[in-house]
C-alpha cells in the first residue's frame, strides 16, 4: 500500500515542476493576486530585463492596501497612495492582466475577493506579496505570502523555488462554546504555540471544532496562521467547502465541476499520515479571546487581566512583557474589562466578511456607541458591503453610531489615514497588535467583530456574550 | 543581486525577542515604487522621536555603531509581514548580514534575495556573539560565507549551517529568476499535462 499522504504532501508533490540534487524544487504556481504595495518593483523589475508575464489569466489585480474608505467618487488626496494606485492598474494594462479597479463592486481586500469570485479553489497553489495568503487555505488551497522578488519570480516564471515544508496539524477537539468563534480559536492557538510555533510548517487544522466551521470560520483561522509564525494553514475541503465554491464567477462549471469535485475529494490526509509536529485543543475549555500586548501570542480569556512580568525567569521575555506592558499604558494585574478604548475597528482580511459584519450587527443592534469612542466597520470588499446593505446591516450600524466605510484593508495597516493617534487604543478585529501597526504609538487589541462591537457600545473591552 | 562573500564589521547588539517587519519598517514608508532610500526609516520607531529628531539610546544613533554592518538579533527576527521593504531598509542602512537563534520564514527569503545573509544559531551562541558586539568599536566580528564560519574578536570560530542552494546564490550573486527561465521546458511540459488532467486549474 502507498505511503500515507497528508492533504500538504498531495498538493505539494502534484505541483513539483522539478527537484535539484540539493532537494530544492521548482514549485508550480496556479494562481498570484497582486495589490499595489509589494508589486511596483516587481513589474519594475520585469521592464528592465525585458521579461513578460508567461500566464496573465493566472493573476489578479487589485488595490486594497492604500485605498481610500471614504467616498470615492473624489480623488484620492495622498500623492503617493495615488501614483501606487495609478501605478497598478498602468503595469496591469502594459502587460495585459486581469484588473479589479477601486471603483468596481468587485473590489475589496485581495483576500476577500479572491475566493469570492472562485479565483481560489481546493488543490491549487496561490501566492500573493502579502503575509496573510495563508487565509486561502480555508480552502484546501496551499496558499502562501512572499516578498516581491518572488512576486516577480511568479510572474516570469509561474513557479516558485522553495523546499518542501514540514507538516503540522493543529486537531480542536470537541464544539466550540456559544459566542465563541474562529477567531477566539485562531488567537487562542497561537497563545498556545507561540509566534513562531509553526516556522517552516504548514499547520493543517483538524477535529470536530474545525469541520464545523463556515468558510468564513476557515478563512480566519487560516488567517492568522502567519501570526503563529507558519507562512501557510490548510483545512481539507468538503461539503462546506463545495458548496461556497459553486456557481462563483471563475470557479468550474458543468462537466468541469463534476471533474474538480471528485478530485477535490481525493485531497484530504489520508488515514494514518503522519506529522512532524501535532497539537491538540479542546474546543469546550475557549472563552473570547482579547490580545492585550504588541504580540498576536500576548493574548488572554476576556476574563483575565494583565500579566505580571516578575514571576518570568527568562530575561528576554520579561523584558519584552515589560516593554509591552509599558507601550500599551496598563499595568500588571489590571482587570481586561477595565481597559477603555478610543477607537473601534471591525473590518480587515481577517474578520470583514458577510458573517463578521452580521455578528457585529448583533451587539450593535439597538445600542449606542459609548460616548468618545468612534467606531468603523469596513466591509472586506464592495459585494459584502452589497449584500451587508440588501441585509439592512449598514442602518443598523449606523443608527447605533458606526461609522460605515467603503472597502479595504484600512485601520488594519494604517497606511490610508484610518490611523489611530499617539496613545490612542483600538479594539480591533485586525490580525497584528505591533507596536505603531494601527498608527505610530497607537495601542491594539485584537478580538472577535462581536468582542469588537461590545467594546464599542460599552467602551471598555467586555464579553459579548453579557449583551447577547 | 549583490554578492555576498565574506564581511568584517562591527555588530550591533539587538536582544529585543520577535522583531516584527512593521518595526523594522512601518507601514506608512512603503508607499514608495522604489526599493532604495528606506534605510533613513529603518527602525523608525525606535530611532526618532516624534519631532523627528534621534533618540541619542537607540543602538543604532550611538557613534560606536552608526557603520554597523551586522545586527545580532533575538530569536524569530522579522516576524509579520511579507514585506521586502525591511531587507531593503536593513540593506540600505549598511547591513547586510543578520545573526539570531531563529528567522521568520518570509523574511528569510526575503533576505536571501538581496544578498542579505542570515546565520541561525543556538542561543547560547548568540549569547556570545552578543556579548562582542555590545563591545561596539573594538570588537568586529568577521563572517566568511564560503567557509561558513564567525570569527570572534578573540579568534574563537564558530561554525554555521546554510541551506546549500542559498549559499550557491549568494556566494555568485545570482538571480534565480534567470536561473528559473533556464528550466522554462519543464514548466511548459508541466503545464501541457496539468491542462489534460486539471483543465479547471
Amino acid at each position: 500500500m502507498a505511503q500515507p499522504k497528508t492533504l500538504f504532501d498531495k498538493i505539494w508533490e502534484s505541483h513539483v515542476v522539478d527537484v535539484q540534487e540539493d532537494g530544492t524544487c521548482l514549485l508550480y504556481i496556479d494562481r498570484q493576486i497582486i495589490h499595489e504595495i509589494t508589486s511596483a518593483q516587481a513589474f519594475e523589475g520585469l521592464r528592465e530585463a525585458g521579461r513578460t508575464v508567461r500566464r496573465p489569466e493566472a493573476q489578479l489585480l487589485v488595490p486594497d492596501h492604500n485605498v481610500p474608505t471614504t467616498d470615492r467618487s473624489l480623488p484620492i488626496e495622498n500623492e503617493e497612495s495615488r501614483i501606487q494606485i495609478d501605478l497598478l492598474k498602468e503595469n496591469a494594462e502594459a502587460f495585459g492582466l486581469p484588473y479589479i479597479e477601486l471603483n468596481d463592486i468587485r473590489q475589496g481586500i485581495v483576500h476577500v475577493i479572491g475566493p469570492e469570485q472562485g479565483f481560489t479553489l481546493p488543490g491549487l497553489t496561490m501566492a500573493c506579496g502579502d503575509s496573510h495568503t495563508s487565509t486561502h487555505g480555508a480552502f484546501g488551497c496551499l496558499a502562501f505570502g512572499i516578498g516581491t522578488s518572488e512576486v516577480e519570480h511568479v510572474l516570469a516564471t509561474q513557479s516558485l523555488i522553495q523546499r518542501p515544508a514540514k507538516n503540522m496539524r493543529v486537531t480542536v477537539d470537541g464544539a466550540l462554546p456559544p459566542g465563541v468563534v474562529a477567531k477566539d480559536l485562531a488567537l487562542a492557538i497561537i497563545g498556545a504555540i507561540g509566534t513562531a510555533g509553526g516556522t517552516g510548517c504548514v499547520i493543517e487544522y483538524a477535529g470536530k471544532a474545525v469541520e464545523d466551521l463556515s468558510m468564513e470560520g476557515r478563512m480566519t483561522l487560516c488567517n492568522m496562521t502567519i501570526e503563529g509564525g507558519a507562512r501557510a494553514g490548510l483545512v481539507a475541503p468538503d461539503r462546506t467547502t463545495f458548496d461556497y465554491v459553486k456557481g462563483r464567477p471563475m470557479a468550474p462549471k458543468g462537466a468541469a465541476w463534476e471533474q474538480a469535485e471528485a478530485y477535490w475529494r481525493t485531497l484530504p490526509s489520508d488515514p494514518g499520515a503522519t506529522y512532524d509536529k501535532e497539537v491538540t485543543i479542546s474546543a469546550a475549555s475557549i472563552e473570547p479571546q482579547v490580545t492585550w500586548g504588541t504580540s498576536p501570542e500576548m493574548v488572554l480569556p476576556i476574563s483575565g487581566s494583565v500579566p505580571d512580568p516578575s514571576g518570568e525567569q527568562d530575561g528576554n521575555r520579561k523584558r519584552s512583557l515589560e516593554r509591552a506592558i509599558e507601550y500599551m499604558g496598563l499595568s500588571a494585574g489590571q482587570a481586561l474589562t477595565d481597559i477603555r478604548v478610543d477607537k473601534v475597528f471591525i473590518g480587515s482580511c481577517t474578520n470583514s466578511r458577510i458573517e463578521d459584519l452580521r455578528t457585529a450587527a448583533a451587539v450593535a443592534r439597538g445600542r449606542s456607541v459609548a460616548d468618545g469612542v468612534h467606531a468603523m466597520v469596513v466591509p472586506g470588499s464592495g459585494l459584502v458591503k452589497h449584500q451587508a446593505e440588501e441585509e439592512g446591516l449598514d442602518a443598523v450600524f449606523k443608527e447605533a453610531g458606526f461609522d460605515w466605510r467603503e472597502p479595504g484593508c484600512s485601520m488594519c495597516i494604517a497606511m490610508n489615514g484610518d490611523m489611530l493617534q499617539p496613545g490612542e487604543r483600538s479594539a480591533s478585529t485586525s490580525n497584528r497588535n505591533f507596536e505603531g501597526r494601527q498608527g505610530p504609538g497607537g495601542r491594539t487589541h485584537l478580538m472577535s467583530p462581536a468582542m469588537a462591537a461590545a467594546a464599542a457600545v460599552n467602551g471598555h473591552l467586555s464579553d459579548h456574550r453579557e449583551l447577547l | 543581486m549583490d554578492k555576498f562573500t565574506s564581511l568584517q564589521g562591527i555588530a550591533a547588539p539587538f536582544p529585543m525577542v520577535n522583531v516584527d517587519t512593521d518595526r523594522i519598517i512601518p507601514a506608512r514608508f512603503l508607499k514608495t515604487i522604489k526599493k532604495t532610500g528606506l534605510g533613513k526609516n529603518l527602525f523608525n520607531e525606535l530611532r526618532y522621536n516624534e519631532d523627528g529628531s534621534e533618540k541619542p539610546d537607540f543602538i543604532l544613533n550611538k557613534p560606536a555603531y552608526r557603520e554597523a554592518g551586522i545586527l545580532v538579533a533575538g530569536d524569530n527576527f522579522g516576524c509579520g509581514s511579507s514585506r521586502e521593504h525591511a531587507p531593503w531598509a536593513l540593506i540600505d542602512f549598511g547591513i547586510r548580514c543578520v545573526i539570531a537563534p531563529s528567522f521568520a520564514d518570509i523574511f528569510n527569503n526575503n533576505a536571501s534575495k538581496n544578498g542579505m545573509l542570515l546565520i541561525a544559531l543556538p542561543q547560547e551562541t548568540v549569547d556570545k556573539l552578543m556579548e562582542d558586539a555590545e563591545k561596539g568599536g573594538n570588537a568586529r566580528l568577521s563572517v566568511d560565507l564560503e567557509k561558513q564560519r564567525i570569527v570572534r574578536p578573540d579568534g574563537e570560530v564558530i561554525d554555521f549551517d546554510i541551506d546549500p542552494f542559498k549559499k550557491h546564490c549568494l556566494l555568485n550573486g545570482l538571480d534565480d529568476i534567470a536561473l528559473t527561465l533556464q528550466k522554462d521546458d519543464k514548466i511548459g511540459a508541466f503545464e501541457d499535462a496539468r491542462k489534460t488532467a486539471q483543465p479547471w486549474a
